[in-house]
């Protein structure tokens, strides 16, 4: 007798919760000690990963640093962080994205970090009606597959992509590419637009290929690679994959062709896992705008965490996507009777596609309505000793679509 | 299946006893027609040119190298198989213990000048480092998961095996951290009288030559008309690797011990009214299969330098389809089916004509072919009904 009852007041209880859950997801409602919660998605585990991923979540925290609380109506609301790991991968990127939809104290997401997690996550956010604003997932397809939670403050490689083709073919003067991707959306998608916009200019792929994630031996690939004597090796992945690759093309005999990559072995690892190898090899990603803020909160970011440079390039970008949400709170966020802090998860989406003449870290942000955020430039480096990095173009858009490449003088 | 008994008979019903045998079985004739279209292709490429002797001498010191280290690996899961008739899934992280645990001694002598004073010295001690590491994880291995499920059904010591592999990756990950850690740039220089032209320097205004880098050097050769990029460590891995495989096949087939292994492998219960300790003799086969991977994961780290937790993981899956191949319990197919894979893996993508990507498929692929064929392996023998 006693049991039923029990299973009985589960079942009510259950049928409950299940109930409230379905009902809260439009809006989310915060008690007026509560905090709202941000959530951040990067892999912060991972071999030539979690460098990037800590740098990112760095760039959230001294965003958070300098904004700790939102103020909606004149109340004030205390914001934290909830870090999660997507592990760069497309499952990481679902189990996150899960994590975070069942919590429904969440109110944006900064991330996450890789376009394979990036894309498994934007299906899942947009059921719930969640926004999300990726500092770092740079494939191009990502702002045309019509999710409704996705925005990027990051450059798209269809941009990086272009200017790196631009370098390759005008700057550096080389006529015969061969590409080599890690199989996952960023690396083909950036293969993909360098060999469109090289073939455009009359360059020619003479050679091109892919590397399994987590392999350490790819001498075999580069051997065929060498057989059709490219002039340079582009290849989109991240360090540990590029690292290998740029030490072993010399045992291929390709000692002398120029190794190039993007944001993916920029900083972070790669000098370090590659050695001597790295001295002479590119790398681009987009670079923030020099302005004295800039080098204030760099100021800051070495000095919080005791380090001589940051760990990766996109810090600025999650400063500048936690900074989107919390301003996005602020303007649609409103109080109930209660003082409770009511936030509309439409307005919120609306809100974030909107902003125009942001003015962040990474320049001055303009949401296009698809999703996209950015216009910064890119930066190419090429590697000196001991992980120098020597900035050698600057590809900037023109009004017209077209690129200029500047080159410094040296 | 009668027609699956190979009977010797004159060489007419011979012929036909393997159309019998091969055409009927609906899955050897896929396989028949599969090799015929692989061997097409290759010589299709061969032909055209696309596959030249040069390229294949290139790739195929590159397999000679990868081949040892799989066979080096593949030697730990057979003699574990042989001895217990359990897949040591865990063998992967032994390999992954001895590299990272050697990086630090080879670090530390890095940092200390230690490794340029007595280059000899530094590297038999990372060696020796590592191995040891290997060693005490899989008697631990053997202690903590394996023994207690001596008497269990098959299926419980596979999976302890698979958590194991696991608990060490994590274990390594929290201890150690995710970052990869990088071997330092080793030169060993050996017989500066024979190689009187390489690796010279000028000291003081006179020319020294140091001789040949055995670990760092990377040379240009020019052999019967093919040039060559070689790199002596490739050649040195080889060897070591048979080295240890020859101490491994004296000692199983010469020593005392290696007899109680045998005899434990035929049948354990006989084995132990017959005044064998038992576990000693499986200790004894989890520490030779440590040794080889030990020594194996130095060789790797040595030329390919990056070591992570997760570094095992690849090499480790490799080498096991190599046990399977060779014939999973056998010593000489665990050799054989490692530089079997390796050069497999290294060689086929560009014979075939396939990108290398897709180099897992073949290599896969071919232990797919070779069970069809022999489903014991190339040097699998029958077995017993026992332990079968």
């Amino acid at each position: 007798m006693l049991r039923k009852f029990v299973v009985l007041v589960l079942a009510v209880m259950l049928l409950t919760v299940a109930a409230a859950s379905a009902q809260d997801a439009p809006v989310v409602t915060i008690a007026p000690d509560g905090s709202v919660v941000i959530g951040l998605a990067a892999a912060l585990s991972g071999e030539g990963l979690a460098p990037l991923g800590e740098d990112i979540q760095r760039g959230a925290e001294l965003a958070l640093d300098a904004r700790p609380t939102v103020t909606v109506e004149g109340k004030e609301f205390a914001v934290k962080l909830d870090p999660q790991d997507d592990l760069c991968s497309a499952e990481g990127g679902q189990t996150v994205a899960n994590r975070f939809v069942a919590d429904a104290g969440v109110v944006g997401v900064v991330g996450p970090m890789c376009s394979s997690a990036c894309r498994a996550a934007a299906p899942i956010f947009d059921a719930a009606g969640y926004s999300s604003i990726s500092p770092s997932c740079t494939a191009p397809g990502l702002t045309l597959s019509g999710y409704t939670s996705f925005n990027r403050a990051v450059v798209s490689d269809g941009f990086q992509g272009v200017v790196a083709a631009e370098f390759i073919y005008n700057t550096l003067g080389v006529r015969k590419i061969a590409t080599i991707h890690d199989g996952s959306p960023y690396g083909a998608g950036l293969v993909e637009v360098v060999t469109k916009r090289f073939t455009e200019l009359g360059g020619e792929v003479v050679a091109a290929d892919a590397v399994n994630v987590g392999e350490t031996n790819f001498r075999s690939t580069l051997e065929n690679i060498a057989a059709e004597e490219p002039e340079l090796i582009y290849f989109g992945g991240f360090a540990a994959e590029g690292a290998r690759l740029a030490q072993q093309r010399a045992d291929a005999g390709m000692k002398d062709v120029i190794f190039m990559g993007a944001d993916g072995i920029k900083g972070g690892e790669y000098p370090t896992l590659a050695g001597a190898a790295a001295v002479g090899t590119y790398a681009s990603s987009a670079i923030p705008e020099e302005s004295d803020t800039v080098a204030e909160v760099l100021a800051k970011y070495l000095e919080k965490y005791g380090l001589e440079k940051p760990t990766g390039p996109f810090w600025p970008n999650a400063y500048d996507a936690t900074n989107m949400i919390l301003d996005a709170i602020e303007a649609v966020g409103t109080l109930d009777a209660d003082g409770n802090l009511v936030i509309d998860r439409a307005a919120l989406q609306e809100y974030i596609r909107s902003i125009k003449d942001f003015k962040g870290l990474s320049g001055v942000l303009n949401c296009d309505g698809t999703g996209e955020c950015s216009a910064a430039k890119i930066g190419i480096i090429q590697y000196g000793e001991g992980g120098a990095e020597i900035e050698v173009a600057v590809g900037v858009p023109n009004p017209d679509g077209s690129i200029t490449i500047e080159v410094p003088e040296s | 299946m009668v027609s699956d008994t190979p009977t010797l008979v004159s060489s007419p019903s011979r012929w036909t006893g393997f159309l019998d045998r091969n055409l009927r079985n609906p899955l050897r004739l896929v396989g028949i027609i599969l090799m015929a279209y692989l061997a097409y292709i290759a010589i299709a490429n061969i032909a055209s040119g696309q596959f030249t002797l040069e390229r294949f001498v290139r790739l195929f010191i590159f397999g000679l190298a990868q081949g040892s280290i799989y066979a080096l690996i593949a030697l730990g899961y057979t003699l574990v198989y042989g001895i217990l008739s359990m897949i040591n899934f865990a063998h992967s992280e032994v390999f992954m213990a001895g590299a990272y645990i050697g990086f630090f001694a080879i670090n530390a002598m890095d940092q200390s000048g230690f490794l340029d004073d007595q280059t000899f010295l530094a590297l038999l001690i990372t060696v020796l480092v590592g191995m040891s590491a290997s060693v005490t994880i899989a008697v631990l291995l053997e202690r903590i998961a394996y023994r207690p499920l001596r008497g269990a059904p098959r299926l419980v010591p596979l999976i302890t095996a698979i958590g194991a592999s696991i608990t060490l990756q994590q274990l390594f990950l929290r201890l150690f951290g995710s970052g990869t850690r990088v071997y330092p740039d080793v030169n060993f220089f050996v017989l500066p009288g024979i190689f009187n032209n390489l690796e010279c320097i000028e000291v003081n205004g006179a020319q020294v030559c140091r001789g040949l880098d055995l670990i760092g050097g990377r040379y240009e050769v020019e052999f019967l008309g093919l040039s060559l990029q070689i790199r002596p460590i490739y050649f040195l891995v080889f060897f070591l690797a048979v080295i240890f495989m020859a101490a491994l096949w004296f000692f199983v087939k010469r020593t005392k011990t290696g007899k109680a292994m045998r005899a434990v492998a035929e049948d354990k219960k006989t084995a132990a009214l017959m005044g064998i300790d038992v576990d000693r003799v499986i200790v004894t086969t989890f520490v030779l299969g440590a040794v080889l991977a030990g020594a194996g994961g130095v060789f790797f780290a040595l030329y390919n330098t990056q070591v992570q937790p997760f570094m095992g993981f690849f090499p480790g899956i490799k080498a096991f389809t190599a046990a399977v191949v060779g014939g999973i319990g056998n010593i000489p197919g665990a050799m054989f089916g490692g530089m079997f894979l390796g050069m497999v893996e290294s060689i086929a993508p560009s014979l075939l004509g396939i990108p290398n990507q897709l180099r897992d498929v073949i290599v896969f692929g071919m232990l797919i072919l070779v069970l069809i064929f022999r489903p014991t392996g190339i040097f699998g023998e029958v077995l017993s009904e026992k332990k079968a």
